[in-house]
């Protein structure tokens, strides 16, 4: 663009040559006479939304004081940054205009309303009658007085410009080749794109702010400070709480004078320190004009034919600075004029702006401080990361937050901000995720190609495909894609994609709230019946409460564990209700071989426990031994026939390491020998360890125990993790994870001995059993539960149920008998380490 | 596993004695070989009996390893579920082969194409 001939400027949205639009004689025509001075962002916009209602019965004229088409002005800052080309932000063209019937006077000024007379007198020494005229004239750049800023023609010096309009804008676009040096004046939204636009053209660009801070209208201090950060590591420089008071230079621009005597040396002066609505034209017309042209609730100025719209109206005292603002103008003056709706009134605008300024994230909506006492004032601030986050409440409801640097919770506050939605009452969630955050992003935006289970490659499309194609519940969709049915991770976003694609016509899914597929009967009902029918084995459980008394075998494994929860010791077995890796106690692999993980309390073993192990392993041929995450051995590739024989020669209890229950604890090494830790966390985790050892659970519960809060044994994402902190105090945290989910566990209680740990763990093992789902982890468990509600039941037994849970879980530990013990010596069944695949050679876990 | 030719059914299956009865726990299943195919050979809680290839065509599980209902078997690898009725997966996999299996006197008796050799 650089070089263009300013004398022949091109026009932007411009028509072929020759062509002209047909009019019927004026005389004849009986259409009232709608005139709209000013063709931008909100005049364009009123005509639009007066031909949507269908306004033939108008003859519209459209008087532009720029030369162009209509464009979108919001989107110069790209057009000056190069990212965006200046045809590409033509909103309405010339044809657009022709085509529709409605009369552009592009580039001609309106001088004079004559409202006597019901004329407009433009530039051109024209005179148009109205019947309605709607004043759409926006705002200019404010140039602030200073000395030497004007030649003597009361023009811009040359190298001086504003930021408000395309001409402006090719201007700087043009002179930038040319340039070393930019000064921009005025640390504002404005300021700031223009000056990160021009260092993108590689000048060198200081910036000039007058207030303490930056964006001082829509930030606080600390936002803005955080900001001016953030700019800087831009390389531009900042210089606030300082007035430019002198253009230097004699033809043209050289540097910039300040007020503190500093001189800023520059070939390019940006002056962006404000815009002042365009009102002259209504000064000179006799209508009310204070900040702005003063409207009523319908948009009309004092004469009852004139209305004002957009940046020059000044509406209960408000003038805004915005494009959304503008946009809801045109609406409700659309409808009055147009009797669409002839009552339509306009209350003001909340605004709420999300804004991209000099590459941070900027989200702002109503106040940014507490106005009031009562006013509740949530602040984050992250300043390394540039990130500041503040709320402000008013009696429960939102009235204003600002979000730098990180604007993802602005869907959630936009909507709390605009429709007063319930917030909630852990304030903190307003600004910040406390759970994985996993499912942030709305299904609804989702592309429909992104993975949703990872364990079976199901994408968002497949689910909508399984919707489209006649699934009409959570469950349908999650067996015949297959959805969810890996590690289980993704159910709750699979369920939300499901109602979204479904939208209300999801059928509702019954079996949603059984424990198991097989039984029509909740967690609770269900154990109640077992209880009072004495239900001791799978196979009558089924017998009396399957509809047909009909087995399933995707019902099996979690009926086992819980009659096993239930009935202890006094369980009747059914090897067959039970996983493969409960009836072999080993974990399958991949290629059907089974691997063993001897019990390692704590994590600690012996010079000889290990000397066995390596003995056993190759006796055994073992193909690969691995140190577990969870702080034991792990023999893999272990021939199922071979099973018994190790057991025997390991002559060490089963780790547990293939079965939904108890698993292990981790520990650091404690006060023994660490010099950091605050109390004897090994012996704590072996001793949890040896109480609940082997004892099942509605999916797998891992512990550990630290002994100071470093966390080497990352006790803060455990199902139940323990923390030292001193003073013969612990921590108890509960419902963490370090899986497919990663979540910090809740504290639950500081306790203040190991025996109290202990007893405290138990409860919550047990209330669990007891309460979860079948695979639902504690991490999903206690906050569907509620921590509260937790606490209330475990310390406070506000349900009157703890000695309960102490025996119920006392039955389960005394019923512990080790498995490799037990059916190493015995089989259970016949053939039970039989070989199933005993032919075909499979693919086996490469040896290392 | 000896494997002792009975009686030939037709002229492509031929049927062999695989093992006992007693061999299969209830609702559990074993792998046998018949005529040099292998099999899984299911025993349900109520008595009938099931055979099936004795590999998952999905990526090569142990079935003999897995759960039974009256209506499925379902893999232990990956829990693919295959009907008794047809062998048809319930869940995209292609289906398991399927051979016929009766009880003569305590002794399991299944019909299986010759092996080529
Ligand atoms: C660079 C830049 C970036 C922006 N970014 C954003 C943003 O991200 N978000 C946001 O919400 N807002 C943004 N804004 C503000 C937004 O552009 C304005 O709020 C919006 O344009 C106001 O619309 P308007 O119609 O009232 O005024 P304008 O769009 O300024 O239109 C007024 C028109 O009237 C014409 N006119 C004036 N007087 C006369 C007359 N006497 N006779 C004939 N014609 C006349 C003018 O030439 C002009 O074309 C930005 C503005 C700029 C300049």
């Amino acid at each position: 663009m650089g070089g263009r001939d300013r004398g022949m400027t091109t026009v932007l949205g411009g028509r072929l040559d020759g062509l002209t639009t047909v009019h019927v004689d004026d005389e004849l025509d009986t259409h009232d006479r709608l005139v709209v001075v000013g063709n931008g962002m909100a005049g364009a916009r009123l005509v639009e939304e007066v031909l949507e209602r269908g306004g033939d019965s108008f003859r519209i004229t459209v008087f532009g004081d720029e030369p162009h088409g209509n464009y979108n002005r919001i989107m110069l800052s790209p057009v000056l940054a190069g990212e965006e080309h200046e045809d590409d932000i033509v909103l309405n063209s010339h044809e657009w205009y022709a085509d529709n019937g409605v009369t552009l006077r592009a580039g001609t000024r309106v001088e004079r309303i004559d409202t006597a007379a019901k004329q407009v007198h433009a530039d051109d020494g024209t005179v148009t009658p109205y019947d309605h005229l709607v004043l759409a004239t926006g705002s200019y750049s404010f140039i602030p007085p200073m000395k030497g800023v004007r030649d003597d023609a009361g023009e811009l010096l040359p190298g001086v410009y504003g930021f408000r309009t395309i001409d402006e804008t090719r201007a700087m676009l043009d002179a930038v080749g040319r340039c070393r040096r930019a000064v921009v004046m005025g640390g504002g939204l404005l300021g700031l794109e223009a000056a990160r636009a021009l260092q993108g053209h590689g000048l060198q660009v200081e910036l000039v702010h007058a207030a303490p801070y930056l964006m001082n209208v829509q930030l606080d201090p600390e936002a803005g400070a955080i900001l001016k950060r953030s700019v800087e590591s831009l390389g531009i420089a900042v210089h606030l709480d300082v007035f430019a008071t002198e253009v230097l230079g004699g033809d043209r621009v050289t540097g910039v004078g300040l007020a503190d005597g500093r001189q800023l040396e520059a070939d390019l002066l940006v002056v962006a320190a404000g815009v002042r609505p365009n009102s002259d034209l209504a000064v000179r017309s006799g209508l009310e004009v204070q900040r702005g042209i003063v409207v009523d609730d319908q948009l009309r100025t004092e004469d009852p034919d004139v209305y004002a719209i957009g940046e020059c109206a000044q509406h209960r005292g408000e003038v805004y600075g915005l494009v959304a603002p503008a946009w809801e103008h045109a609406k409700v003056l659309a409808d009055v004029l147009t009797g669409a709706d002839p009552d339509a009134e306009y209350h003001g605008s909340r605004t709420a702006t999300k804004l991209k300024v000099a590459g941070v994230d900027v989200a702002v909506m109503g106040v940014n401080t507490p106005e009031r006492d009562e006013d509740e004032f949530l602040v984050i601030s992250e300043p390394r990361r540039g990130v500041h986050l503040s709320v402000v409440i008013r009696d429960d409801v939102l009235v204003g937050a600002t979000l730098l640097g990180d604007t993802r919770k602005v869907a959630f506050l936009t909507q709390a901000f605009d429709r007063g939605a319930p917030l909630p009452e852990e304030r903190i969630r307003l600004l910040v995720d406390l759970s994985d955050g996993a499912e942030e992003v709305g299904v609804a935006e989702m592309p429909a190609d992104s993975q949703v289970c990872n364990c079976n490659g199901v994408s968002k499309g497949d689910i909508c495909g399984a919707v489209a194609g006649g699934c009409g519940s959570v469950g349908e969709v999650m067996d015949r894609t297959r959805a969810g049915k890996g590690c289980g991770s993704c159910k709750s976003l699979v369920k939300q994609i499901v109602e979204w694609a479904a939208d209300g016509e999801l059928t509702e899914d019954p079996a949603a709230s059984w424990y198991v597929p097989g039984i029509p009967l909740p967690k609770p009902e269900l154990v109640r019946a077992i209880r009072e029918h004495e239900l001791r084995s799978v196979s009558a459980v089924f017998a009396l409460l399957a509809p047909d008394g009909k087995d399933d075998a995707k019902s099996k494994m979690g009926l086992t564990s819980l009659l096993r929860m239930i009935w202890g010791a006094e369980y009747a077995q059914e090897n067959d209700a039970k996983f493969i890796n409960d009836r072999v106690h080993g974990n399958i692999q991949r290629d059907g071989t089974f691997s063993v993980v001897p019990q390692m309390k704590g994590g600690v073993t012996t010079p000889a426990q290990l000397r066995r192990i390596a003995d056993v392993a190759e006796k055994y041929e073992v193909p690969m031994v691995k140190v577990t995450g969870g702080q034991r051995i792990d023999l893999l590739g272990v021939r199922k026939e071979d099973l018994p024989a190790m057991w025997a020669d390991l002559g060490m209890p089963s780790g547990y390491a293939y079965g939904k229950s108890f698993r292990t604890v981790k520990t650091c090494v404690g006060s023994d020998f660490c010099r950091f830790g605050l109390d004897d966390s090994t012996q704590l985790g072996i001793d949890l360890e040896t109480r609940f050892q082997g004892i099942e659970s509605p999916a797998k519960i891992k512990m550990a125990v630290v002994g100071c809060p470093r966390n080497c044994a990352e006790a803060y994402v455990k199902d139940v993790g323990v923390v030292a902190v001193g003073n013969g105090r612990w921590e108890v945290y509960v419902g963490g994870a370090a899986g497919a989910s990663v979540r910090k566990g809740d504290l639950l209680a500081t306790v203040d001995s190991p025996e109290a740990v202990t007893t405290l763990a138990g409860r919550f093992l047990q209330y669990y059993r007891e309460n979860a789902n079948w695979l639902e982890r504690t991490y999903d468990f206690v906050p569907r539960i509620g921590l509260e509600t937790i606490r209330a039941v475990l310390l406070e037994d506000s349900e009157g149920i703890v000695a309960d849970l102490d025996a119920g879980l006392q039955r389960s530990v005394d019923a512990y008998t080790d498995p490799w013990g037990q059916d190493g010596k015995q089989p259970a069944t016949p053939g039970q380490f039989r070989p199933a695949l005993p032919l075909i050679p499979l693919p086996k876990v490469p040896v290392r | 596993m000896s494997v002792t030719e009975l009686t030939t059914s037709g002229p492509t299956t031929t049927a062999h004695v695989v093992g006992r009865v007693e061999e299969i726990p209830p609702g559990e299943g074993r792998t046998f070989v018949a005529g040099g195919t292998q099999v899984a050979v299911f025993r349900l809680r109520d008595g009938s009996l099931h055979a099936t290839q004795a590999a998952c065509p999905h990526a090569g599980g142990p079935l003999a390893d897995g759960q039974t209902d009256v209506d499925v078997l379902v893999c232990p690898l990956h829990l693919y579920a295959y009907r008794w009725a047809d062998g048809a997966s319930t869940s995209g996999a292609p289906p398991i082969r399927l051979f016929p299996v009766r009880e003569v006197d305590g002794d399991l008796v299944v019909e299986v194409q010759p092996v080529e050799v």
